[in-house]
């Protein structure tokens, strides 16, 4: 069980994605930079070039923050590093699918739904 | 899972059967307040999933508008905005805390979005021309990452009811196959072996009887036929003419001895 110190400073939002996703996002105002010598985004645009290990990299680092209480990845994105997100099983932060502009949403390829669908036997 | 081997190591004593009836009836208690707890949470599972089911198409559709408000942007800017909205951001205008939730004894997260007014990192963005497309961005974007916080709050619920459900199911499971049998099976234990050992003191009380029976019998006949033998040995001893103990004891008993 999740100990309250574990979610009480969890105040950010982070999130991997393209770019379109990530600019709306930024809009709505979630991005946070801290300033000082490790400098942190909490954000990562996701092309088609980039590699799979920077994703990976980004995931771990983000999903190892103790601020942040919420992780937003693009599916298709998410698609790439998927084994790693089926591994991942922790509450917090919770790692959330979201659809994007070019990939519709696909609740069959979405690791939380596949677990609920499981769980039901269907 | 029964059978002899299946019982806690104790002495077969009234006490520790005594014990084990206690054990036994507490386990049951326990047992049926765990299946009860499960029940609970299991129905609020459900119903989680279900919204979470709803809350994930909805999503679905608030990123699309989302999507098609940000194209809006593209269009009314002339080009892309992403890196200048990327390299202005400093803090955090849109923030999430957490409160708790009791179901059942369970703590359950749930997330809050709100907003600090203070800050306003794109004061800048869309300034040449697009500003409104901007702000009506800005305000379709912040509708949808409330929608997503809400589904991440309900997303996190699943996974730590889930992690909790397996808990107490398994705990549900160990006391109904594992600790319920076991101790019926001890006390069953103790039972027979109280029993063996009545009916064990019931037969040496018998035997003990029988042997005092057989002894009383023996000193008996053994007294009996001392007395016959002195009885012979008084008649000598009255035909050799010393008679004095040979009546002492002629006249206390065992007169029929006597001829």
């Amino acid at each position: 069980m999740a100990a309250p110190s574990s979610y009480k400073d969890r105040n950010f939002l982070a999130v991997i994605g393209d770019e379109d996703t990530v600019t709306g996002l930024l809009l709505a105002g979630i991005g946070h930079v801290t300033t000082g010598a490790n400098a942190t985004r909490n954000f990562l645009v996701v092309d088609p070039k980039t590699e799979i290990e920077k994703v990976e990299k980004a995931f771990d680092e983000m999903t190892a923050r103790k601020d942040i209480g919420i992780l937003l990845i693009n599916q298709h994105v998410a698609e790439r590093i998927r084994y790693k997100i089926d591994m991942y099983t922790a509450a917090f932060p919770a790692v959330l699918e979201i659809p994007s502009k070019d990939h519709p949403y696909d609740p069959e390829k979405d690791s939380v739904l596949k677990r609920v669908k499981k769980l039901f036997g269907e | 899972m029964s059978g002899a081997g299946n019982r806690e190591a104790v002495f077969p004593t009234r006490q520790s059967l005594g014990i084990m009836k206690a054990k036994l009836k507490g386990a049951e208690t326990g047992h049926s307040l765990l299946k009860r707890k499960s029940e609970a949470l299991t129905k609020r599972f459900r119903e989680i999933t279900r919204r979470i089911d709803e809350a994930k198409r909805k999503m679905g559709r608030v990123m699309q508008i989302a999507a098609f408000s940000l194209a809006e942007v593209t269009y009314a800017t002339g080009g892309q905005i992403g890196y200048q909205v990327q390299e202005s951001v400093k803090a955090a205008r849109f923030r999430i805390r957490s409160k708790q939730e009791n179901v059942s004894g369970v703590q359950l997260p749930a997330f809050e979005s709100y907003i600090t007014e203070e800050n306003n990192d794109f004061g800048l963005t869309g300034l040449g021309r697009g500003g409104q497309q901007v702000q009506k961005c800005r305000d379709v974007y912040g509708k949808a990452v409330e929608t997503l916080v809400e589904l991440a709050s309900l997303q996190t619920a699943f996974v730590i009811l889930d992690d909790v459900i397996k808990i107490v199911n398994r705990r549900v499971a160990a006391i109904e196959h594992v600790i319920i049998p076991r101790t019926e099976n001890t006390i069953k234990y103790i039972n027979s072996e109280l029993d063996e050992l009545d009916r064990e003191e019931f037969y040496r009380l018998k035997k003990v009887k029988n042997n005092k029976k057989k002894a009383l019998d023996e000193a008996d006949a053994e007294r009996a036929k001392l007395k016959e033998q002195e009885g012979e040995e008084g008649e000598q001893l009255t035909i050799t003419g010393s008679d004095e103990p040979a009546d002492i004891l002629a006249d206390e008993e065992e007169k029929d001895v006597i001829f």
